[in-house]
């Protein structure tokens, strides 16, 4: 009985085909369009020589590689502190006491001035700027100020997309806890949180995703990361294929990092039973 | 019932995959027809430039003007004061000398600004050759033209007061240094390759980047081509001075500076008669004497 499928079954099961076949040769049509016509534009072989030489692809592929390690290194010990930073921002703006103003006053401040200020010029400004102030060779290391400026400047950002979860979280909500007997503390930290972020992984996420590209930025103060070993392999060969070889690897981390978004999201719609509405 | 959602997701993903398989296999193909096209097409350009003018020097950018390039800003001593019109400066002095041998003279010459970048993208040049203490290469000249040498140049340590690179006199007192450099320079290639210290050099987009780092403390000495290292150490870092210069050969490789010029440029080979003649005549040597007579002075470091 149940393998026996109903007339409307049949139907929809005809109706995605049809969907399945419409999306494959559109697509056909597309990628083909761009492969046959691409190369037929004047300059293409120039183009093709300048930026997708195999030579070079090969020559400089490793080393790139190896220079990326120091990219992901940077990005996993930047992030926890972005996170715990951003969230301590997002609280401190979310107080409601009196007494807390200052604090109120200081997140403020502290998001305005910091996401205002292009990550570049912080780069710059602490990455040199600190360090000259007189510390010692260790301490004046780069890779610290430059992680530092990163966590500044993405903890601006991410304190209020924060804000922005926990605001969203409806006020019922927090009015619910309270009237259990819920301590402020508690309402926020059992009730509300938990909805905040559950809302705003996706706008996380892209911020992060922002973040594994900007941690290029910390090269300007010295450090060789990929996106600087590829201006030098640029350089050596007077050509840009090592720039296309560095966003192959970026996307390698990029991509899977939104898909990863994308399927634990959806898993967790799934489970909370929202519907989806085609 | 239960297969088709999965089959509905895998299907798209079999399309693009056996797509993006189909434009490998193709590139070779479309390739090796552009290739035969691009080749095709070439020959008659060629050629008609040599019909109709007396000469490949004519073949310019813009008719009866040479367009010459040089960085934004260009640095002292290789134009001063940012202006090259003014023919004062080596490269600005070597530009019109070179100029004038061509055909071209006074306002037959004009000046554009590029950076690197933009002198080896592939396209339409807004230049007929570019200088700017461009370092001739092998790997470079792949795709890129470069005419003769008009200038060799040594490399040089720059480092402040109490350097772990103060007083070094061979190569083996450096291991322990920590060594910054300018982007794709061959300064930083000099570093890895020749000098090659045990700790990794730091890399900047300019001078002023190896500057802000030698005053925080985070190298011990940069290193430049020799004017540009007396330039930086007498003008622009305080209490910095040339600690050492390396001999033109060492390592065996001699950084010499060149024209650079589009891939095939029809006006390459007249470049390189103009600095023949200016070699052969004496005329460069007079040039390299006026504007960089006081770049030569500093103590040298043996390699091995």
């Amino acid at each position: 009985m149940p393998d026996r499928p109903t007339r409307r079954e049949r139907y929809e099961r005809a109706r995605r085909r049809r969907s399945v076949v419409i999306a494959a040769i559109s697509t056909i049509v597309v990628v083909g369009a761009l492969i046959v016509l691409v190369p037929l534009t004047p300059g293409w072989e120039r183009v093709r020589q300048a930026f997708f030489d195999g030579d070079v692809f090969v020559e400089t592929f490793p080393g790139l590689l190896d220079a990326f390690w120091l990219d992901v290194k940077i990005l996993l010990w930047s992030t926890p502190p972005i996170l715990v930073v951003s969230l301590l921002i997002a609280l401190a703006r979310n107080t409601r006491s009196p007494a807390l103003f200052p604090l109120r006053a200081f997140a403020v401040i502290y998001t305005d001035v910091l996401r205002g200020i292009p990550v570049i010029l912080l780069v710059f400004l602490i990455g040199f700027g600190v360090p000259a102030l007189g510390l010692s060779r260790e301490w004046a290391n780069p890779l610290i100020w430059g992680s530092v400026t990163l966590v500044l400047s993405y903890s601006a950002y991410t304190a209020e997309i924060i804000r922005a979860g926990i605001d969203a979280v409806h006020e019922s909500q927090r009015a619910g806890a309270r009237s259990l007997g819920m301590t402020s503390s508690q309402t926020m930290r059992t009730i509300v949180l938990p909805q905040a972020f559950r809302k705003i992984v996706p706008p996380l996420m892209n911020t992060f995703v922002s973040l594994q590209k900007d941690v290029a930025l910390v090269s300007l103060i010295g450090p060789v990361e990929i996106l600087r070993q590829a201006g030098i392999d640029k350089a050596t060969y007077a050509n840009f294929t090592p720039y296309v070889a560095a966003s192959l690897i970026f996307l390698a981390l990029t991509i899977p990092c939104t898909r990863l978004a994308d399927w634990a999201l959806a898993r967790q719609r799934a489970r909370t039973g929202a519907t989806t509405i085609a | 019932m239960r297969r088709s959602p999965a089959l509905r997701r895998i299907i798209p993903a079999i399309t693009v995959g056996a797509l993006v398989l189909a434009a490998c296999g193709s590139d070779d193909d479309s390739s090796d027809a552009s290739d035969t096209t691009d080749a095709a097409s070439d020959a008659p350009v060629d050629s008609g430039v040599t019909d109709t003018t007396a000469g490949d020097c004519a073949a310019t950018i813009d008719e009866g003007v040479l367009t010459i390039a040089t960085g934004e800003p260009a640095f002292y001593p290789w134009v001063i004061d940012n202006a090259p019109e003014s023919g004062e400066g080596f490269e600005a002095a070597v530009a019109y000398a070179v100029a004038a041998e061509m055909g071209y003279e006074g306002d037959a010459v004009v000046w554009t600004r590029t950076t690197f970048d933009e002198a080896i993208q592939p396209g339409a040049k807004s230049f007929d050759m570019n200088l700017q203490q461009y370092s001739i290469t092998p790997e470079r000249a792949e795709n890129i033209d470069f005419s003769l040498p008009y200038f060799t140049s040594n490399q040089a340590i720059v480092a402040l007061e109490g350097s772990a690179a103060e007083g070094a006199t061979t190569v083996a007192e450096l291991k322990e240094v920590k060594f910054g450099a300018q982007v794709g320079t061959t300064s930083l290639a000099f570093i890895t390759d020749v000098i090659q210290p045990t700790q990794e050099p730091f890399v900047y987009d300019d001078n002023v980047g190896a500057k802000a780092a030698l005053e925080a403390n985070q190298i011990d000495a940069a290193v430049f081509d020799l004017p540009t290292a007396l330039y930086v150490s007498g003008v622009e870092i305080e209490g910095s001075a040339v600690v050492g210069q390396f001999p033109a050969d060492a390592g065996g490789t001699t950084d010499q500076f060149g024209f650079v010029l589009e891939k095939d440029s029809a006006l390459t080979s007249c470049v390189d008669a103009a600095i023949t003649t200016l070699t052969d005549n004496g005329e460069l040597d007079a040039i390299t004497q006026e504007w960089l007579a006081d770049f030569t002075g500093a103590p040298v470091i043996t390699v091995e």
